[in-house]
């Protein structure tokens, strides 16, 4: 027989509530631990969510940060965020800064003579810079922003649970409910803890991630609904093992591609889309453990009719129930 | 059992075909973007130069043409997000109203006594009346200046609304009539801005209205969002008042209903003039530049009928009188009127060069912005840094594409190879449908396809995972295909419904590049259903009725 690629073996046992106790206790862990991070150190937000100019320069000669600040200092501009980015696919003659501004008193967006002023300061230290991108967001707009960022996503886990609830039984709706929301949390935590840079994009990235995670709950979720059907008197556990292990190679066999051509945009696809791509590719990774381990735990812990195909006897009216 | 009707097999080649077709100019980017451009440069100037001829030819004509916009991000360019300040209109509005005020209240002038406007706030018009006791009769004069309101949800309203106490009678606008004049400043802003951004022909702007008071443009290939803002932001408010004195007093009182305004070419100098002006740039109808009696550089211009009207009377009643040319709030000039001038033709002049007479005549032109407009978000986005963009997304694609491939040819041998060449399909496909639906690819779109490359196989991932257990339980092959393409079905639909719904409210709320990132995610589910299930399956079955095979491997 020919070599074949196996990432999962053909029939797999796996209990994967045998570890229920450390699964969950982590989750909690991650969860909390994102929820501190964020409470304590906050989000890195970008010019999109708190109004501001960023300024990207580019240049020949390495970057000095010092010497930048200094040029811009005199300008009385307030807060001013310098950072030098660094990235693999620079060539050896690109040094690249990021400069950001904050939003000025009084006015929605940077004036032009501001921006001049900047410019003309940072090519008197270093005179081959150019300025590849300048963007300016007003408070005004940046305020926006944030809640229609907070209410797409609030509209996505409700639209996302409400079809969930429509296809499957409410019990599915709310374990696939609270595994997205497992899944925001610690994807905002992490941008937290490495104070990565939190833009609109990155509001598309975890939109994403839902859109990914919900993917994977639903074809374990979906081949559970068919083996509770099949095995009416098997235990709810062990017909959710079954599930899992069954949908296993799949998960892995999807997961595995998607996560190789993220990576691979991640490693070569700049430094401008790099923090969005992140946060999708470690969205996947926690997306795919909590469709395991997450969304059917919580509905093993609700419970859930087990025969589908007819009408729970509690439910019909008097004259069709035996008598006793 | 594995058949598919030949009308199936022809439609699902059929809409494969079409969807390469159309993607396929992508992939001669810049020569069918020079073709387009010099069929349109050709078309507007009404005849072809050589290297337009060239251009052409390079891409035939019966092709289809259609490629995908880049956005901002990966072009260049800038973006501006604009305010309109509706809320002015309603100040002008009242200033207009007040002379019109003071000529029926004057015909009252025997009952009500003399009126004199006061201060109030800008939106309203305060008059006070000598008689307080016939306030009555100023009230129903004044009414009869409302007119009702012409919009579809203000039926039934007037457009102002009139109310007196003690010996002040007040004026200001009704909520319908300030909801349909803020639509109407918005349209006419937009407008305006879009004719002064195709004056200097770039390619393809952008400009939409967003919300109720809102302008979005984008320009690509412009070199900042700066130039793009002196080009649109200047107001060039054309008006032409009477004037009341001169004087060099910057600091002069110029009472209510009037203002000073320094003069443009003469340092120093202040004019008061009356707020309320006699003809405005409005009702231009034409403005070129040209040369005065003293040949030095000038704007000629034409007023409509009614324009004409107001100011043959006006010049008629007032020779020998000083009169003020206005714009954007400094006096150009204020020549004393000689004749009357009825025929709607004047002349502005003053301390103009050739460039700046021509560059004010395309102004007027374009009229003038009815409200100042704030500028609320700007980006600037270098065409070298897009190109970078465009470079890195390629490769990146490449890599991620061809990792894909090995992955699914290396787990499922055959029936991998049938779903790289589906893969492949389906990114030709969402090409063709981004270029027909003229979408516009952004950096996050270009993730949102690299995504899409790696999530497209999970339906074939899903039917094969099917196939392979359908075999264990020792049912024929096709019978196996079958029911693992059957089986599968219920979770492709549930996990590409609920992406469908995340796309969706992407689009919705987003804005600007993630709009672009939901569009690429959207047509890509929907052509990697169409992809994984029909034409996998086609070529399944190809296969199978030439190979007959006794036992399949997946």
């Amino acid at each position: 027989m020919a070599w074949r690629l196996k990432l999962v073996p053909d029939e797999t046992k796996i209990d994967f509530f045998r570890l229920q106790t450390y699964t969950f206790g982590l989750s909690g862990i991650l969860v909390v631990a994102s929820l501190i991070c964020l409470f304590v150190m906050g989000l890195n937000f970008g010019i999109d969510f708190r109004g501001g100019t960023t300024i990207r320069t580019e240049a020949t000669q390495p970057v000095d940060v010092g010497a930048y600040r200094d040029a811009i200092a005199p300008l009385n501009l307030g807060d001013v965020a310098i950072s030098e980015v660094f990235d693999p696919t620079f060539g050896p003659e690109e040094h690249v800064a990021q400069i950001r501004i904050q939003a000025q008193e009084g006015s929605e967006s940077v004036s032009p003579e501001t921006i001049t002023r900047v410019e003309a300061a940072l090519q008197q230290v270093d005179p081959t810079l150019t300025f590849p991108s300048v963007e300016s967001v007003g408070p005004k707009v940046s305020g926006e922003l944030i809640q229609t960022a907070i209410n797409a996503v609030l509209a996505s886990l409700l639209a996302i649970s409400a079809y969930i609830w429509l296809r499957f039984e409410w019990q599915f709706a709310v374990g696939a409910f609270v595994s997205l929301i497992h899944d925001v949390v610690i994807t905002l935590g992490v941008f937290s803890l490495f104070q990565i840079k939190f833009d609109l994009t990155i509001i598309a990235a975890l939109l994403t991630i839902l859109g990914y995670s919900i993917n994977d709950t639903v074809v374990v979720f979906d081949r559970l609904r068919e083996n509770l059907i099949k095995f009416k008197s098997m235990a709810l556990r062990d017909v959710m093992n079954l599930s899992v292990n069954e949908t296993l190679s799949r998960t892995v066999m999807t997961s595995g591609t998607t996560l190789v051509a993220l990576i691979a945009l991640l490693v070569l696809g700049g430094d401008v889309i790099r923090g969005f791509v992140f946060a999708i590719t470690f969205g996947i990774i926690i997306g795919t453990y909590s469709s395991i381990y997450v969304a059917k735990n919580i509905v093993l812990w609700l419970g859930v009719k087990r025969d589908w195909s007819k009408p729970d006897p509690e439910k019909l009216p008097d004259q069709f129930r035996e008598s006793p | 059992m594995l058949d598919i009707p030949l009308w199936k097999r022809v439609l699902i080649l059929g809409v494969v075909a079409i969807g390469l077709i159309w993607a396929l100019p992508n992939f001669f980017y810049g020569r069918v973007e020079a073709h387009n451009d010099a069929v349109a440069a050709s078309e507007a100037a009404g005849f072809v130069s050589d290297e337009q001829q060239a251009a052409i030819d390079a891409w035939p004509n019966w092709m289809p043409n259609g490629l995908v916009n880049l956005g901002l991000d990966l072009r260049g360019g800038a973006h501006l997000l604009a305010e309109v300040n509706v809320a002015e209109v309603y100040k002008s509005r009242m200033d207009a109203l007040w002379p019109e005020l003071r000529r029926v209240l004057a015909e009252q002038r025997d009952t009500i006594g003399a009126v004199r406007r006061v201060p109030g706030p800008e939106d309203e018009l305060h008059v006070e009346i000598e008689n307080a006791d016939q306030m009555a009769a100023a009230v129903a004069a004044a009414r009869t200046l409302a007119t009702p309101v012409v919009s579809l949800s203000g039926a039934g309203q007037n457009d102002i609304e009139i109310s007196a106490s003690g010996n002040q009678l007040q004026i200001n606008l009704s909520d319908a009539e300030k909801t349909a004049t803020d639509d109407r400043t918005v349209q006419q802003s937009l407008e305006i801005v879009r004719r002064r951004v195709d004056e200097v022909g770039t390619r393809e702007p952008t400009i939409q209205r967003q919300g109720a008071d809102r302008i979005l443009i984008q320009v690509p290939g412009i070199g900042s969002a700066a130039e793009l803002k002196e080009l649109i932001g200047t107001t060039a408010k054309l008006t032409f008042n009477p004037v009341i004195s001169r004087t060099t007093d910057a600091n002069a009182a110029p009472g209510v209903g009037n203002a000073l305004l320094p003069s443009i070419d003469e340092e120093g100098v202040f004019y008061i003039v009356e707020d309320s002006p006699v003809v405005t740039g409005e009702e231009l109808t034409n403005a070129q530049p040209g040369f005065d009696q003293n040949s030095q550089p000038a704007v000629n211009f034409n007023f409509n009928p009614s324009g004409a009207r107001k100011f043959g009377a006006y010049t008629a009643a007032n020779i020998g009188q000083p009169f003020a040319i206005v714009l954007d709030d400094e006096v150009i000039s204020a020549p004393v009127i000689r004749d009357a001038i009825t025929t709607g033709a004047g002349q502005i002049s003053g301390s103009m060069d050739v460039a700046s007479s021509t560059q004010l005549a395309v102004l007027l032109r374009a009229g003038a912005l009815p409200a100042e407009l704030t500028f609320l978000e700007e980006r600037t986005i270098g065409p070298e840094l897009g190109q970078d963009s465009i470079d890195a997304g390629k490769v990146a694609s490449a890599v991620g594409f061809v990792a894909v491939i090995v992955l699914m040819i290396a787990s499922y041998r055959l029936f991998g190879v049938f779903a790289a060449i589906a893969l492949t399909l389906n990114i030709g496909l969402i090409f063709g449908i981004l270029s027909l639906i003229g979408a516009t690819l952004t950096l996050p779109g270009i993730a949102g396809i690299v995504l899409t490359i790696g999530m497209a196989v999970d339906a074939n991932v899903l039917v094969f995972e099917r196939i392979r257990e359908e075999l264990k339980r020792a049912k024929g092959p096709a019978r196996a295909i079958e029911q693992g393409y059957r089986h599968a079905m219920s979770a492709i639909v549930d996990a590409n419904v609920t992406t469908l719904i995340i796309a969706a409210i992407l689009f919705m709320m987003g804005s600007g590049p993630v709009k672009g990132f939901a569009v690429t995610l959207a047509i890509g589910i929907v052509t990697s259903v169409f992809t994984a299930l029909w034409v996998t399956r086609l070529m399944m079955v190809i296969w199978f009725d030439r190979a007959r095979p006794k036992t399949i491997e997946v």
